[in-house]
């Protein structure tokens, strides 16, 4: 496939590792934020391939992980209810709530659909007008154009009976919060190439330059992700700390003009609990006052909600990249994707399903990482 | 969940007032929502995620990224060399790689 095959070549990446090899002189830590990332360096085993002095973290870069237990509390409730028809991208349904799963719901009679696209889920509500259909609407801000259009055309269209449960994060604030957490090692930031397809990367000179990291716009095959390695590591050599595009034939500095228009006009900026590290302030959108009526929190009141997490489960540790999956003690032994702990283990784009799926089951130890970058 | 995956339109039309298309992705064709890029044409090449395209593919970036890739100011015997280097000390991805996994950049 054109754009696919041509970036997934043997050789090059072969060439690509070396000149990282070639130009690396001490250790340093770099964060990839995005979950689809994370999946690619494991799948591919880029991880393998980089010299031992570039030890990639794993971010927090997986909606699936971070949308919170009380947000999936909510949705299995709604869910549960005989009026509704819930519709879900795939991957949130076996996310571990407090005591169910959508999966389970769907088994014990819920009407849980599964969508490609939030599109699907308007034009269920279309063709079933008896019936209310909610959409958990969850993601970064890659899948934010996506979700505030299912929202905006109902609305044109006069359809009441769709709502959605919205549950966004944003990848700035999150990275903020891993620089200002205590410990924390990272020298620099792959950013996620379709959140900035989307937001463009205006935003991050600031950041760059406030906490003194390069940050590097990277796409998702393996020669992008070792180029975007490359150009990370060599500013970081050189002690610099910039924003860079590695990803230039996706991504354009003001990212997709018309995509955040809809977004404004749908979506406020709100406080946002992230599942393992907390509420971030100012780090999620939600529906704003105008289309308040298609908000399920709203629509639907949904009291009784007391969350329980797994007292075995790291994941938030993993998700700040403080550990690696195969440091946590359950990891493959009580927690596995088939009986998951926490929701890092349920997407395949959780760092800990990763490990366990490539078969990454034994943690090496890295050469320590120097204190902070010059 | 951030994943997208470049296509080909094949067509553009209206469904609803809604900016519409067919693309295919290496023969599969699916409908995507192009309402974000006005400006696409059939046979661009564009990003598509959740069923919305959100970035027309820029063919000329594409090609400099990879000539980047294929120079890199390495000469051949030095390529040659470092791939010795690699094989001696054991962090080449082919050998310490475990079996049965699939890494990238094993099959020069």
């Amino acid at each position: 496939m054109k754009y696919l095959t041509e970036y997934r070549d043997g050789a090059k990446a072969q060439r690509l590792a070396a000149e990282i090899r070639r130009i690396v002189t001490q250790p340093w830590a770099i964060m990839e934020v995005c979950g689809g990332q994370t999946h690619s360096i494991i799948r591919n085993g880029i991880d393998q391939i980089l010299p031992e002095q570039v030890e990639m973290i794993h971010g927090p870069g997986c909606p699936v992980c971070v949308t919170p237990l009380a947000a999936i509390d909510k949705a299995l409730a709604i869910a549960s209810r005989p009026e509704v028809i819930f519709c879900s991208f795939g991957d949130m349904l076996r996310v571990p709530g407090s005591n169910d799963d959508l999966f389970k719901i769907k088994g014990a009679g819920g009407d849980v659909r599964v969508i490609y696209s939030p599109l699907d889920a308007v034009r269920i509500a279309r063709e079933n007008p008896e019936r209310e259909v909610v959409f958990l609407a969850i993601g970064f801000e890659t899948t934010a154009p996506a979700n505030a259009m299912a929202v905006k055309l109902a609305k044109q269209q006069g359809i009441t009976n769709f709502s959605a449960l919205v549950s966004h994060v944003l990848v700035p604030p999150a990275i903020e919060t891993i620089m200002n957490s205590p410990g924390n090692r990272v020298n620099a930031f792959l950013a996620a190439g379709h959140v900035c397809c989307v937001t463009g990367f205006a935003e991050y000179p600031a950041l760059a330059a406030k906490y003194n990291v390069p940050i590097v716009v990277t796409g998702f095959e393996p020669l992008d992700l070792l180029e975007g390695i490359r150009r990370t590591v060599l500013q970081l050599e050189k002690g610099q700390a910039k924003v860079e595009n590695a990803y230039p034939r996706v991504v354009s500095e003001q990212g997709n003009r018309a995509a955040q228009a809809v977004i404004e006009e749908v979506f406020e900026v709100t406080d946002r609990g992230w599942r393992g590290i907390g509420t971030i302030p100012g780090s999620g959108w939600r529906l704003n006052s105008d289309y308040r009526e298609f908000d399920a929190e709203y629509k639907f009141t949904v009291s009784d909600i007391s969350t329980c997490e797994s007292p075995l489960c790291r994941a938030g540790e993993v998700l700040k990249g403080a550990i690696k999956p195969n440091q946590c003690q359950a990891f493959g032994k009580e927690c596995t994707p088939r009986t998951p702990l926490g929701a890092t283990m349920v997407s395949s784009e959780g760092a800990c399903a990763a490990y366990y799926n490539y078969g990454r089951f034994v943690h090496l130890e890295r050469p320590a990482i120097a204190e902070q970058v010059s | 969940m951030c994943l997208a995956v470049p296509g080909k339109v094949e067509k553009i039309y209206d469904a609803q007032g809604t900016r519409m298309g067919k693309v295919n992705f290496g023969g599969v064709i699916k409908e995507v929502c192009l309402a974000y890029l006005p400006d696409l044409e059939e046979g661009d090449y564009t990003i598509v995620h959740v069923g919305f395209a959100i970035s027309k593919i820029d063919e000329e970036s594409a090609q400099q990224s990879l000539r980047t890739f294929e120079e890199l100011g390495l000469l051949e015997e030095e390529l040659e060399e470092l791939r010795e280097t690699d094989f001696e000390t054991g962090v080449s991805a082919v050998s310490s790689s475990p079996k049965g996994s699939s890494p990238s950049g094993t099959e020069s």
